[in-house]
């Protein structure tokens, strides 16, 4: 079967995601996204030729609403479940040197 | 054969005659979970004995006082990803093993609101990904027909315990099929909602133009019934729709004389197995014998249904998954040595391959250079399956087929061949595209394992649906017939 993904694209895929995936696994999944690739080109022969795209079904429009403050104040509570958190800071490493 | 403390209708009569209190039949379905567990693993997580009665203890105390709600007193099960607060959420991954959410989603609210007795959360596919509930980080659940074999998913966990009559309905969410695929897999009904009907906030998000919250019960009269609560507007959710509520009573009594039942032929094309399709045969019969029209209808763009949605969905889920970082809640690796490497070692360790295979391909799919042949065209697909429907719906009320082309199928058997997995969805994915709601339920037995047929309806017409799905159960009896009782 001809793969459409090789481990170089698996890779470059992967930094766009934001994943560390392990060099083992590169292969497999590699042959695993050819596979789904290769199922997407049935799309091809769909006779889709000026129909508008639908992005949602029923193509709902947004809703206006009153320009009023709904939400109450939930800092602590949202800060109680972050992984590092200090003063009402998510703390991450360093950025800048 | 059921007993009637089985189901929601059930219950409130025992409840509303007095000849059984909330907290015996919260006591009843926790003694059912905690014996049926170590053989089906449908839960994740349980609220605890004493919270759970306490919620019932206020049931009957409400009741008592005059003021029960419509569910008052009825225990009942989550999908683990309605977020419950104060109480974990996992959606069925390691990346959110340890997260307990600091508020409720509105179908919990509502559910909550009503008086149900919330005794645990359902396992899943990770994420809700999958077809079978193999990708949950919390092991797989195991179908109460044969315990060899899968439950289906993604709602693996809320069928499974519906049909082992742990709670009487289980709430659970459809993206491509994880409401009905499951339910029908597992013998028991499951309800798909319009798109818009029930409020997806507080859901943790897989594709959330295809998402939809519903719910599994023994009988369609109980999914509307919990439908009932759980639908309404809500303006938190800026895709659920400020619409009227669908009248209950009425579409209960909807005769099946002169219903108009279309036959997709393309539902019933290769890959269906024999004993399932003479069981929805069979059932298709039944509708004509009760005085419904049965009419052959074409859906020709369903073989593009498949792709449009392994491409939509996954395009979704890399945007919505992309909020999982380990920095404001959830998973974080140990000493990462900077910003990029924090995210990228927490994702790849807190979501399993599925998921991150998944991500992949939907970033593939957004990427430049791909996104017009991948992701704009598979919208233009969605729209040509949209039509499809709208087109067939001016000749009949409801289509009927096979939920899934075979019965369960054994632990593992798929798992390595993801793509013959992803075919399980091939007769559930399209309505997901179109937005129609949908219903699972059980039309019989194809080698002791439970068969559903499939019923769709025109968007906003759960009616039909709840019409046509309890005419059925009023002159048949599969939907009673339980599984062997857990060893």
């Amino acid at each position: 079967m001809p793969v459409s993904v090789d481990s170089a694209k698996v890779r470059a895929i992967a930094e766009l995601a934001r994943l560390a995936i392990p060099k083992e696994q590169e292969a497999l999944l590699a042959t695993e996204l050819s596979a789904v690739l290769d199922l997407f080109d049935a799309l091809a022969a769909a006779p889709v030729d000026g129909l508008l795209p639908l992005a949602h079904p029923g193509d709902p429009t947004l809703r206006l609403r009153p320009d009023a403050v709904t939400e109450a104040d939930q800092r602590e509570a949202f800060a109680a479940i972050a992984p590092a958190e200090s003063a009402g800071y998510y703390l991450v490493p360093k950025v800048i040197e | 054969m059921s007993h009637e403390l089985d189901t929601v209708v059930g219950q409130l009569a025992a409840l509303a005659s007095g000849s059984s209190s909330a907290r015996a039949l919260t006591e009843r379905a926790l003694d059912r979970a905690a014996h049926a567990q170590n053989s089906l693993n449908a839960l994740i997580s349980s609220v605890g004995t004493e919270h759970a009665l306490a919620a019932a203890d206020a049931a009957d105390a409400a009741r008592a006082a005059g003021s029960a709600g419509a569910l008052s007193g009825i225990p009942f099960a989550h999908k683990d990803l309605f977020c419950t607060a104060g109480h974990p959420t996992t959606c069925g991954s390691r990346m959110l093993e340890n997260f307990v959410p600091p508020y409720s989603s509105s179908v919990h609210e509502r559910i909550e609101g009503a008086g149900g007795v919330l005794i645990g959360k359902a396992n899943m596919d990770e994420f809700a990904m999958g077809s079978s509930n193999e990708h949950s980080y919390f092991g797989p659940v195991h179908n109460p027909w044969d315990t060899t074999r899968v439950p289906g998913g993604s709602s693996g966990g809320s069928a499974a315990l519906v049909a082992a009559r742990v709670v009487p309905f289980a709430t659970a969410t459809d993206t491509g099929g994880s409401i009905r695929q499951p339910a029908a897999l597992c013998g028991v009904s499951g309800f798909k909602p319009t798109y818009g009907r029930v409020s997806r906030w507080g859901m943790i998000a897989y594709a959330s133009s295809l998402d939809q919250a519903g719910v599994i019960a023994l009988t369609v009269e109980d999914c509307a019934r919990v439908l009932d609560v759980m639908s309404g507007f809500d303006p938190r959710d800026a895709t659920c729709a400020d619409r009227p509520k669908v009248d209950v009573d009425a579409a209960l009594a909807r005769p099946l004389k002169g219903l108009r039942v279309g036959r997709p032929r393309q539902w019933f094309g290769a890959g269906i197995e024999d004993g399932v399709g003479a069981a929805v045969e069979a059932a298709i019969a039944e509708y004509a014998r009760q005085g419904a029209t049965i009419v052959d209808v074409d859906l020709p763009s369903s073989e593009f249904a498949i792709p449009a949605y392994y491409v939509i969905a996954p395009a979704e889920a890399s945007s919505n998954l992309s909020r999982f970082d380990g920095v404001r809640f959830g998973h974080r690796c140990a000493d990462p040595k900077d910003l990029a490497d924090l995210y990228k070692r927490s994702r790849a360790e807190g979501f399993g391959h599925e998921v991150q295979k998944r991500i992949l391909t939907g970033t593939y799919a957004l990427s430049a250079g791909y996104y017009d042949a991948y992701y704009r065209r598979a919208q233009q697909v969605r729209r040509l399956i949209a039509n499809d429907y709208a087109r067939v719906f001016a000749d009949v009320d409801v289509l009927a087929g096979p939920t899934s082309p075979t019965v369960a199928f054994k632990l593992g058997e798929k798992l390595s061949d993801p793509l013959a997995l992803y075919l399980a969805d091939i007769n559930t994915v399209g309505v997901n595209l179109a937005g129609l709601p949908g219903l699972s339920i059980p039309c019989g037995f194809s080698d002791g394992l439970p068969v559903g047929l499939q019923l769709v309806a025109p968007t906003w017409r759960e009616d039909l649906l709840i019409g046509a799905g309890h005419g059925y159960q009023q002159v048949t009896e599969w939907h009673r017939v339980e599984p062997p009782r857990v060893p």
